[in-house]
């Protein structure tokens, strides 16, 4: 997809303003890009799916719609193989500390999509009392894709999202993972205590 | 009917009498459990197919709902059963009787915290068992401060107990484990890709043969009956859709019915054609996506492809007419949203022409593969006396020969004009391979019915006239239809005003995993995977 053809340009441009502001080195920089590069390439989801974008995540696998011809090769079962957690459903009281066990498990750098209504605000089932109301309380959420499910193209779009974060990342000095989860939990001081 | 009631009369002197399109028994506690016996060993009731269960609390009181199914005659009565105890509600068991009690006695007890006498296991279904409270009830207290959202890991519930009763009437609490000391218990799920969903299965194994299974469900309990006591009728509307998302269509279609039947509204023949053809495009996008992870599950996934081509297919159509491949939201109170595309005679026509020969190319593919026959003959069977008494309805019902498609037994729309087979194993085998079977057979008989009906839609109007605020008449309603996986059932409950008093939805999988511990008893671990697929459940449905 060309750069143009992308709604939120502006946030992409903060976020490399941001990062550049200290200004790079040539070697690491390189360094970083070609590193990107690969690692946005190659971005393996890990199967989560609790109700329907589960179905449309499997349309998106298929054959008509094909995710692997943007790197996202195989939907892996493990949290160890995979590179970032889509959230495709409900998240249930039940299930919360499952999802949160899920995410902890996954090898750094990990990201977290949420895809649907449901994973990014509760969706329909908001009012219920057994419901969480966006996966965004528990985790920290790098790309949200609304939708009730949303469309597999509308998924595509949310994932290439996820790929220019990647490729505009620093990976050598720039990047403190540990810190954003940290700021996370210096925003939500309640999770924090709970584990 | 009143043939019945005098019967009933006879074996139980203080049950009283409800007419309605379904006769109501309304029976005292004590006198429940030898009436519900009599009612399914006498010759002549023959009720022995418990098809809902239904928990309510009215305020002053609680209790619940049988809905109860005599196969040979399809006959139907439903039976109320009360308490007026709300500290410690209990109520005798029906789970000896009719087995598919077993888990919708422990809904009830979850949503309401009716106790069950004599019943073997009392645990908590859907929600954590740290919960706080019993949320269906009207009394319910939702501060979110009692359960906040808890990131600790639940403790695994090994202790159950039961309410025991001896011969005098004592009654006592028993507790017991669900597995002992010397089993050794795998856990497969919550997030597992081959469970089909977040359900989590406690398997004891010996070495790889399966002991036992212990279903742990509600990863995705939404409590959508709670929300709908909150809402108007066309707003909930839209939770059919995401219950079974495989069974959009005909669940939306059902609970649409329910309400028009208590309205009274006539649905124009337009929309009842277009109905109809929309239900048997989703029961074929269902068995291709059926079929599709069964075989992906078995390792094929060349296969899995193969279903899924067809399905876009079936998906475009919907998005052409429905503007969504999936929650698609088209059925309304009185017909249907939007008309049809115009393209629509012409892509089913041509779905209809390839889907022969695609099946063809399936059996091809797949069917006739010697370990695809070796992982699925005699593999999990279930017998046709256990899927009447556990509810197994839908292909998998229909597989132990068990002749329970509403669409022959209880026909609703325009189902009863229609020139199609009920496609049944006669044979009962009752295995994983007949399920798998039964569901490609299936998808040819949609295929007759939407070549019927692609050349007759008739002209005229797509929705009845109806009221803009709508209030249900103080009464209650049960309608049923076949979705892609079994009799799906919606109860309504009205005191007259414009949300419902009680909402139920009585969701086919639920049972279906009911007898996962029965078929997966001394097979391989490997075959609970392949058995859960044949079964072909749902998740969101189980929990709601």
């Amino acid at each position: 997809m060309k750069y143009d053809d992308f709604n939120d340009n502006e946030y992409i441009e903060k976020l490399v303003a941001e990062l550049k502001d200290a200004g790079t080195n040539v070697i690491v920089g390189k360094f970083d890009e070609l590193i990107n590069w690969g690692r946005s390439n190659s971005l393996w989801p890990l199967c989560f799916g609790t109700s329907c974008c589960a179905i449309e995540f499997m349309s998106l696998g298929a054959a008509r719609y094909d995710m692997a011809r943007f790197g996202f090769e195989v939907a892996r079962n493990s949290p160890r193989q995979a590179d970032y957690i889509m959230v495709q459903g409900t998240i249930v009281h039940r299930m919360a500390p499952v999802l949160r066990r899920l995410y902890e498990q996954l090898a750094e750098p990990k990201y977290v999509i949420a895809c649907g209504g449901c994973a990014v605000s509760g969706g329909p089932f908001k009012n219920s009392y057994c419901v969480l109301p966006g996966v965004d309380k528990i985790l920290p959420v790098d790309v949200y894709i609304p939708g009730c499910p949303p469309r597999p193209e509308a998924m595509f779009y949310g994932l290439m999202q996820l790929q220019r974060k990647i490729k505009v990342e620093k990976f050598f000095g720039g990047a403190n993972r540990q810190e954003k989860t940290k700021e996370f939990f210096a925003e939500h001081p309640e999770m924090e205590n709970q584990i | 009917m009143t043939n019945i009631q005098d019967k009933i009369g006879k074996i139980c002197p203080s049950a009283q009498f409800e007419e309605g399109d379904i006769l109501l028994v309304i029976v005292p506690d004590t006198d429940w459990h030898s009436l519900a016996l009599a009612l399914r060993d006498d010759a002549d009731l023959h009720f022995d197919y418990l098809s809902a269960l239904i928990g309510m609390d009215w305020k002053d009181s609680m209790g619940c709902i049988y809905y109860l199914n005599n196969t040979a005659t399809q006959e139907m009565i439903s039976v109320k059963v009360i308490t007026t105890d709300r500290e410690n509600p209990m109520l005798h068991s029906v789970s000896d009787i009719w087995k598919v009690a077993i888990f919708q006695e422990r809904e009830v007890f979850d949503m309401y915290g009716i106790k069950f006498i004599n019943h073997p296991d009392m645990r908590r279904m859907f929600l954590r068992n740290d919960w706080v409270g019993y949320p269906l009830r009207k009394d319910y207290d939702a501060n979110p401060e009692l359960n906040p959202i808890r990131l600790t890991d639940e403790e695994n519930e090994d202790d159950t107990f039961s309410i025991v009763e001896d011969e005098k009437g004592n009654i006592k609490e028993v507790k017991s484990k669900v597995f002992g000391d010397e089993e050794y218990i795998v856990n497969i799920g919550p997030q597992h890709p081959s469970t089909h969903g977040v359900m989590r299965f406690r398997t004891s194994v010996d070495g790889e043969t399966v002991k036992k299974v212990d279903v742990v469900s509600g990863y995705i309990h939404r409590g959508i009956e709670k929300m709908c006591e909150s809402m108007s009728y066309p707003q909930t509307l839209m939770f059919p859709d995401r219950m079974d998302y495989m069974s959009a269509h005909q669940n939306r279609h059902c609970l649409c019915m329910c309400i028009e039947k208590a309205l009274g509204i006539e649905v124009p023949r337009r929309a009842q054609v277009i109905r109809v053809m929309m239900d048997e495009l989703m029961r074929i996008s269902s068995h291709l996506l059926s079929y599709g992870c069964t075989t992906m599950d078995m390792g094929a996934t060349t296969a899995f492809f193969y279903g899924f081509r067809e399905r876009e297919k079936v998906l475009d159509i919907f998005d052409k007419t429905c503007g969504a491949r999936m929650s698609l939201h088209y059925n309304v109170i009185g017909g249907v949203c939007a008309d049809l595309h115009p393209d629509f005679a012409k892509d089913v026509k041509e779905l209809c022409k390839i889907l022969p020969s695609r099946l063809k190319e399936y059996h091809k593919l797949y069917t006739g593969n010697v370990i695809a026959q070796n992982r699925m003959k005699k593999v999990g069977v279930l017998s046709h006396e256990d899927a009447v008494n556990y509810a197994i309805t839908g292909p998998s019902g229909r597989a132990s020969g068990f002749s329970c498609d509403c669409r022959k037994k209880h026909p609703y729309s325009i189902y009863n004009e229609l020139d199609f087979e009920e496609v049944i194993d006669n044979e009962a085998h009752g295995d994983s391979f007949t399920r798998y079977l039964l569901r490609l057979k299936e998808i040819e008989q949609s295929v007759k019915i939407l070549e019927q009906l692609v050349d007759n839609i008739p002209e005229g109007e797509i929705c009845a006239k109806v009221p803009k605020l709508i209030k249900l008449p103080a009464g209650h309603w049960y309608q049923q239809v076949e979705a892609s996986r079994g009799t799906f059932g919606v109860y309504i409950e009205s005191i007259g005003e414009k949300t419902p008093f009680r909402m139920h939805f009585q969701s086919p999988c639920f049972n279906l995993v009911g007898v996962m511990d029965l078929c997966c008893r001394n097979h391989m671990i490997a075959d609970l995977i392949t058995i859960g697929a044949t079964l072909d459940f749902v998740i969101p449905d189980i929990d709601r």
